[in-house]
């Protein structure tokens, strides 16, 4: 049946398409404003900590590529550095200060013992923390020379660069059998 | 002069001490009885013309397949002589080696008798507090000893399988 409507052009609502948009650019500006002001937790364990001084202090700066912040508490932190071999004792530590970060939370394995265990293939170490939590960025040497984890400072910031934040999360709410409303 | 400070052991200890001889680096070695070390040490402790005041290392070997298998080497050290003298105390395994302790000479012995005791097992009597020094509560058995798996890890919590490593270029050969 037509009607006086037919001839006129169709504007529909693309509402996929606008929120699409709409968390482009939420996630772009989002992840510029996380890259750079990443505050670091420095879990120093080992010599690779004397490595982390020079890379954190004037001579090689991590601060020009906002990471410069060290906060004493892991509960102020986003980016934990695992700086140094982390053997059996130390694993439930490691694993609770990682817990007690707040989303979101980034973890670099800065040096061979934190990556991969290095050479400590022995009855106490750790093969990498990897094996505890979850890594985000490795930074092999031993220790790594600062320019090395300055590029794994940059590797991470175009990794969060490139996350992308939901702006309507449409996961439904996880309903609890046997609660109200059943 | 060293040779004196062997010499005056082996006279005042005919029974305690045996087997002196010059070890690597000069040092005077000797063996010594594991029920009379106690008494050896104070004497070389307390008589002011050794006056041994100071014990910087107290450490343990492994000798498997012999009998006794431990032992327990006490290097001694004379900041009034500048004098070392070494003191290796032959130990068996199980129950009956019991090394008694010298934290009542030395105060700094205590966490070397722990160390001995957490990596090879060593008991000493009369210490004061008989626990693991290095290793957790949890660890059963004794890392240094020789017949302990090299990779004989005892992790405290649920390791997470490791997959999603990205190796980048490299030998195909390589695991």
């Amino acid at each position: 049946m037509a009607s006086e409507l037919d001839g006129l052009p169709v504007i529909a609502t693309r509402r996929e398409e606008a929120e699409g948009f709409l968390q482009g650019l939420v996630s772009k500006s989002l992840g510029w404003a996380r890259k750079y002001s990443l505050f670091t937790y420095p879990f120093v364990t080992a010599c690779c900590g004397m490595e982390y001084m020079t890379m954190a202090s004037a001579r090689y700066d991590s601060d020009r590529f906002g990471a410069a912040m060290p906060r004493f508490s892991p509960r102020q932190a986003d980016l934990l550095m695992v700086v140094g071999t982390v053997n059996c004792k130390q694993a439930p530590i490691l694993q609770r200060i990682y817990e007690q970060m707040a989303d979101p939370k980034w973890v670099m394995a800065f040096g061979v013992c934190a990556s991969s265990g290095g050479f400590y293939d022995n009855y106490a170490t750790v093969q990498g923390i990897d094996r505890i939590i979850p890594v985000d960025v490795y930074v092999p040497g031993c220790p790594p020379r600062p320019e090395q984890v300055l590029d794994g400072i940059m590797l991470l910031q175009k990794k969060i660069q490139n996350q992308s934040h939901k702006l309507i999360d449409r996961k439904p709410l996880p309903v609890i059998a046997g609660g109200p409303g059943r | 002069m060293s040779k004196a400070v062997i010499a005056a052991l082996v006279e005042r200890f005919p029974d305690a001490v045996h087997a002196p001889y010059e070890g690597v680096g000069g040092d005077d070695c000797a063996f010594v009885e594991r029920s009379r070390i106690v008494d050896v040490c104070r004497f070389l402790k307390e008589e002011p013309s050794l006056a041994f005041n100071m014990a910087p290392y107290i450490t343990a070997v492994d000798y498997l397949g012999a009998t006794p298998r431990f032992e327990v080497v006490y290097n001694l050290l004379s900041t009034v002589h500048n004098k070392r003298v070494r003191l290796r105390v032959k130990v068996p395994e199980g129950p009956e080696g019991v090394v008694p302790s010298v934290t009542g000479l030395w105060r700094g012995a205590d966490w070397f008798e722990r160390y001995c005791w957490d990596m090879y097992g060593i008991p000493f009597s009369g210490h004061p507090d008989m626990r693991r020094l290095l290793m957790y509560d949890e660890f059963e058995g004794h890392p240094l000893r020789k017949d302990y798996p090299l990779r004989g890890r005892q992790p405290l919590v649920v390791e997470r399988e490791v997959h999603d490593i990205f190796r980048g270029p490299g030998p195909a050969s390589r695991d």
